[in-house]
């Protein structure tokens, strides 16, 4: 089982609900994509009813874990207070701490991503740092004591998948903690490729919440985190240049 | 005195304190937090934290994120 912070997860599949048109629909994908994890920002009151008023009731219902994340930050130091006020809020120390470099592509600043995890390790958080898919990056958030890692496949929000497969191999191989492949996903199969590159779990929001039926597309994501997890333990056979027969050569008929 | 909430500026009485502005501005107390000038205002410290004019007062709660 999944295990982050010391708590277990049976669903490897964590969910953002950025992006849904209305909170039915997200209800009804929360419900069918079966994640016990949902992330959620933190926003002024006033912009944040006339969004998503009842939000967290809706979550209450779903029975889900509420990760609050930092998303719009562009400073270490803004990420900390943002953080902080979550932990107040949602009575959490769990945080998917975003730091990002860049309004166009979203990614996360790597020096200012590591300066916020150290202080917020140190402050008590579980921190779960959105971060690149630098190996390096990866592994010195792992030294400062995070919970995880959490390298993006793609930009958030662009649908492009696993930019680099080679590079979350890697970062798999070298940190000894949860790996999440988060952003980036478009669809079922980036989902399933991730699992089968060795990732624990997979972070969706806009693949599901702006899909056509987000309801289905919450199934579909489901089902390939399921069936990547088992290819991924099941062993792959090997690429190869040449075909290698399936059929045997012996007993061929002579005709 | 005058304080800033979320960017909009409101009158208050005279020893308001956040307690009294989260009041004003949301029904629900569950799921929000509390920012004075920058700093985390704990829920426990809301009614006794009194605000003084030309305060920034933040009131946040949970919105869709991912």
């Amino acid at each position: 089982m999944l295990k982050i912070g010391g708590v277990e997860l049976r669903s490897r599949l964590i969910l953002g609900t950025g992006g849904a048109s209305n909170l039915d629909i997200l209800e009804r994908a929360v419900k069918e994509s079966g994640s016990e994890l949902v992330t959620v920002s933190l926003r002024r009151v006033d912009a944040a009813a006339t969004m998503n008023g009842g939000l967290l009731d809706m979550l209450d219902r779903c029975g889900v874990r509420v990760l609050p994340n930092t998303a719009g930050c562009y400073t270490a130091r803004e990420a900390v207070k943002v953080a902080h006020l979550a932990r107040e809020a949602f009575e959490t120390p769990w945080v998917k701490l975003e730091v990002i470099g860049d309004e166009r592509t979203l990614l996360p600043d790597g020096v200012e991503l590591l300066r916020a995890a150290e202080e917020l390790v140190a402050d008590g958080f579980q921190v779960l740092p959105y971060t690149t898919d630098d190996p390096i990056l990866a592994r010195r958030l792992a030294d400062a004591g995070c919970a995880g890692v959490m390298p993006a496949g793609s930009p958030i929000g662009s649908g492009l998948g696993v930019a680099n497969p080679h590079h979350i191999q890697l970062i798999r191989q070298s940190v000894d903690l949860p790996v999440i492949l988060d952003a980036g996903i478009g669809t079922a199969s980036d989902a399933a490729l991730a699992m089968e590159l060795g990732c624990d779990a997979v972070m969706v929001a806009s693949a599901i919440t702006r899909a056509a039926d987000p309801v289905s597309m919450a199934a579909a994501i489901r089902h390939a985190i399921e069936a990547g997890r088992l290819a991924s333990r099941a062993g792959r056979i090997p690429r190869r240049f040449h075909a290698l027969a399936s059929t045997p050569d012996e007993g061929r008929p002579h005709l | 005195m005058k304080v800033v909430v979320n960017g909009n500026p409101r009158a208050l009485p005279e020893g308001a304190t956040v307690a009294d502005v989260v009041r004003v501005v949301t029904s629900v107390a569950r799921g929000v937090a509390v920012a004075v000038n920058g700093e985390v205002v704990p829920r426990a410290g809301w009614a006794g934290a009194a605000l003084r004019d030309g305060d920034q007062v933040e009131v946040l709660t949970a919105a869709q994120g991912g």
